[in-house]
């Protein structure tokens, strides 16, 4: 069945059942690989992605409830935040396989966008559902910090 | 340099220029690549090979192809491999110097701290570089990429393939210049005719240089260390530009032209089959394509594939939805009245007999009965998974005969030969390409995934992607072996350990290569029970038997998980019996600065496969860490009430790191992390910031196992499925700050990744008896008895 989906500002007709995860669709479907698969129960938060402004775990929202909405990639991301993100991930080195960073980065930018001096409990709380096992979780929350003090 | 430089083996291996043209084709292949500046790559150089050492064959002999084997002797004879440079350097026109990693990059930043040591010692400005990851070929010499090793192995061989590539572009500008080589010197891309000031970039000279041939040492100069610039330095990660935009390939990334996917049912019991199949519902199911039933396995298990049903699909949902309808009966095989509950009873019992002497110092029976207090305590670690945040995943394409597979592994060498044997083909005929690993941790060190994807897409006869699900990974891995200890320690009046007795009994990793071992290897007690340092007179390691009903693997730093436990545990109770502060005890256990050889004591030590003469086990440097740790801690300051500090150190992969973790426990029992503090003394170091990056990294790791960290097996099939169940540390259970110290040393390097682990787990249990009283000699620390809340139990009264 033909679905169209609008990711990164562009639309997107696919070929696949309606209850297909977006991950799949994305990953097999378009080759767009920046989000990762990692537990598909919506638990390690590697394949976060937003919608319609919000953060959504890929592999669990099948694609018929997605039409008509505006989804944003790794690959698509942009904006101040976004920016100060990756900067400050450079800066400090963040990542180490880098599997689950897509995901943190995506989770990362919409806790900014809401929170722009975020403690560490908010961090706790908005960060909490990525799971990276190399462990860089000190890393990222002084990233994060990094990143809202650059957004002032 | 001399052009009469006699060369050792000057016939061309018949093999080579086939060698160099396949690496030619690899580097047009869009293999995962990184470079330092923002300069793309250039478009389809590897078609106009112009730079240095990538030749075709025809042009490699018209060049000399003496180039492209080894010149002389002693540039053959590192120890991960010959350090000649033709396969790891090339010089493009336009400065890009491309560097061949032939490890594999799995977030160690290996990419990165080759090419810091091979441009340091080219002398090549860093912007210029640009980084590819090599196939598995047994051409690049040792590609294993675990025993935190490739450092080791790796950083005088590649010193001296940076320097030796260097000294030929001396000599091509000093024959260009018709002046005496030693006037020519080679700094930052550019040879200097220093008493003229002449001027000649390395790309400029690249195709002169490519007739030189390669130098043998002595007409080699090394840089001393305080001219390095990129060794021993922050450098910064050639990945991370990349990972921030969801870019690079990892394994679970590949794709082919006209791929399918599969996923796979596999026996729930190691060595179980497929007794009956009914596949009608899941060929029902839209984009479903057919099911492979896969050969089943028979021991001994090795990397072979585990046999089961895969499930052909358009996409790797519906091969998913397809396995949920798969209709198996499985014949459960000779594991399935394995229980791991079960099995704790039995190897807790196993360790209070005396078992197989492994070392003996002084008399240690004699020793207890004289001491003035004894102490003894049993400890007991479960199954672990490494639980990479990638599953395995390879994608397998097959050219008659001939196979390609490109998937995530850290050893891609085994897995081409893994893949030749399974599927019955000369190694030759398989290509191994290697992408990103999304973590290894060991387990990707074992190349069953390849050799499954290669069975699959030969039976479907087109490109197929096998991808492994997160409850694949949890219930099909190659387990951190369950372990029973049980130490005896006798002191004297004064408070003084006088014997130590160390009795240890695990399922052996052997077992998962030669079917029905039972007994502990020598190269699994010299993870942590046969170089315990302590200086006690009275010394006994004794190991004790265990079968195997799992495949048992290595994970990141391996028995000495359980054996660091087990030891810096008991020297934190030695020192609460003897009344006496933790850290200044281990300091007395581990004695006066001496060096300790274990093989003079009945044990077989290997070392790690690193010399004893270069890398002794020296008890100066555990004290080292030790006090350096402590320092950073502040040990001995005054504590909120509920917060403890623990400590423990210990050596592995010729490193020595020791860490003061801080719990804060409060009245309801919830445990905090507010800091850890380690120190590391793993001589010299390439990429300070990487090795803090890897000390932070490698202690989470150990935390979180040491937190929650439990695989269990019911009727032979492991019981955990998913993060729900199998349960690793967050971002809120996290320390709240670490700090790391890098021991400044002119040491040869020694292991970084690993190292770390082995004391985060004992650091945390002793600072949890300093903060409340309990003494966890069972690890998770929060089992199903605790649920996340350090309230005392009957056993801890």
């Amino acid at each position: 069945m033909s679905i169209t989906l609008k990711i990164n500002g562009k639309e997107h007709t696919v070929d696949a059942s309606p209850d297909t995860p977006l991950l799949w669709v994305l990953r097999d479907h378009l080759g767009m690989t920046g989000t990762k698969f990692g537990c598909g129960v919506a638990q390690c938060g590697a394949c976060t992605v937003h919608v319609d402004g919000k953060t959504r775990r890929a592999c669990v929202a099948p694609i018929a409830g997605l039409t008509g909405k505006e989804i944003v990639t790794i690959e698509g991301l942009e904006g101040p935040e976004a920016d100060a993100v990756r900067e400050a991930w450079k800066e400090i080195d963040v990542p180490q396989c880098g599997y689950c960073q897509a995901g943190q980065i995506m989770s990362a930018v919409k806790l900014l966008e809401k929170k722009r001096d975020p403690t560490d409990e908010d961090l706790d709380l908005g960060m909490s559902g990525n799971i990276c096992r190399c462990g860089t979780y000190m890393r990222i929350r002084e990233a994060i910090k990094k990143a809202a003090g650059d957004l002032g | 340099m001399s052009h009469e430089q006699p060369l050792v083996g000057q016939e061309l291996d018949p093999g080579l220029t086939r060698q160099a043209s396949d690496l030619i084709l690899n580097l047009s292949h869009g293999i995962n690549r990184a470079t330092a500046s923002r300069r793309g790559f250039l478009k389809g150089s590897s078609a106009f090979v112009l730079g240095l050492f990538l030749l075709s064959g025809k042009t490699a002999q018209a060049a000399g192809a003496k180039n492209l084997t080894a010149a002389v002797p002693d540039l053959k004879s590192f120890q991960g491999g010959d350090a000649t440079p033709h396969l790891f350097i090339q010089i493009q026109p336009d400065e890009t110097i491309q560097i061949v990693c032939h490890l594999s990059e799995m977030g160690q930043q290996i990419w990165t701290a080759v090419a810091q040591v091979l441009i340091d010692e080219l002398d090549a400005p860093w912007e210029n570089v640009q980084i590819e990851q090599a196939e598995g070929h047994p051409r690049y010499g040792n590609q294993n990429t675990d025993g935190s090793r490739s450092i080791r192995y790796n950083f005088d061989r590649l010193r001296w393939m940076g320097a030796a590539m260097r000294a030929m572009l001396e000599e091509a500008a000093a024959q260009t210049w018709k002046v005496p080589r030693k006037e020519c010197k080679g700094t930052l891309g550019q040879v200097i005719h220093t008493p003229s000031g002449k001027k000649l970039s390395y790309g400029a000279l690249a195709a002169k240089a490519r007739e030189m041939t390669v130098p043998a040492k002595k007409e080699i100069t090394l840089k001393k260390r305080e001219e390095w610039r990129q060794i021993n330095k922050p450098v910064k990660s050639l990945t991370t530009p990349l990972i921030i935009r969801g870019e690079g390939e990892f394994g679970q990334d590949t794709r082919q032209e006209g791929m399918v996917y599969a996923v796979i049912a596999r026996p729930p019991q190691l060595f179980g089959k497929v007794k009956s199949l009914d596949d009608k519902r899941a060929l029902e199911i839209p984009g479903v394509m057919r099911t492979v039933k896969l050969p089943a396995l028979e021991p001994p298990a090795g990397f072979k594939p585990l046999g089961g049903v895969a499930v052909i699909a358009k996409d790797t949902w519906a091969a998913i939805k397809g396995r949920e309808a798969l209709e198996i009966t499985w014949e459960d095989g000779p594991n399935a009245g394995y229980d791991s509950e079960a099995f704790e009873k039995k190897l807790m019992a196993e360790v209070q007999k005396p078992g197989t002497e492994r070392l003996k110092r002084g008399d240690v029976a004699a020793a207890l009965d004289a001491a003035t207090k004894t102490i003894e305590a049993d400890y007991y670690m479960p199954h672990l998974a490494h639980s990479a945040m990638e599953p395995p995943a390879v994608t397998a394409r097959w050219e008659g005969d001939k196979v390609i597979c490109r998937g995530c592994t850290q050893s891609p060498q085994s897995a081409r030969r893994n893949v030749a044997s399974v599927c019955g083909i000369p190694e030759d005929n398989v290509t191994l390409e290697v992408t990103w690993l999304g973590g290894g941790f060991g387990r990707k060190s074992k190349g069953d995934h390849f050799a499954e994807a290669a069975l699959v897409a030969r039976e479907v006869g087109a490109p197929v992607k096998v991808v492994w699900t997160r409850e694949d990974a949890t219930q099909h891995s190659y387990y951190h072996t369950v372990s029973a200890q049980h130490l005896e320690g006798g002191l004297d009046d004064k408070g003084k350990c006088v014997a130590f007795l160390h009795r240890t009994a695990f399922p052996t990793i052997a077992a998962t290569f030669s079917y029905g071992q039972d007994e502990p290897r020598w190269g699994d007690l010299r993870q942590g029970a046969t170089d315990t340092p302590f200086a006690v007179p009275n010394m006994q390691v004794e190991s004790g038997k265990a079968e195997a009903h799992v495949r048992i693997g290595w994970m990141r730093s391996v028995a000495n998980i359980y054996h660091a436990f087990a030891v810096q545990s008991f020297a934190s109770e030695l020192a609460h019996a003897a009344g006496r502060d933790p850290l200044e005890y281990l300091l007395e256990l581990i004695g006066p600065p001496r060096l300790i050889d274990p093989n003079k004591e009945g044990a077989e030590y290997d070392n790690y496969g690193s010399p004893m003469e270069d890398y002794p086990i020296d008890t100066a440097r555990h004290a080292g860490v030790v006090k350096e740790a402590a320092r950073l801690a502040g040990w001995g300051r005054e504590l909120p009430e509920g917060h403890g500090l623990g400590i423990a150190v210990h050596r592995s992969f010729v490193s020595y790191v020791a860490t003061v973790v801080e719990v804060a426990v409060d009245k309801d029992g919830k445990l905090t992390i507010p800091g850890v503090w380690s120190a590391i003394d793993a001589g010299t170091v390439v990429n300070t910031n990487h090795v803090e990056a890897q000390v932070e990294g490698g202690t989470i790791f150990g935390l979180s196992n040491a937190l929650y960290g439990e695989i269990t097996a019911k009727d032979g099939a492991i019981v955990q499925s998913n993060f729900p169940d199998w349960r690793v540390m967050r971002m809120n259970e996290a320390p709240r700050k670490m700090e790391v110290s890098i021991i400044p040393s002119t040491a040869p390097p020694g292991g970084v990744g690993e190292p770390p682990t082995p004391p985060a787990a004992p650091a945390l249990t002793n600072a949890i008896f300093a903060a409340t009283g309990i003494r966890i000699r069972r690890l998770p620390v929060f089992d199903a008895s605790r649920r996340d809340r350090l309230i005392k139990t009957e056993q801890d009264r």
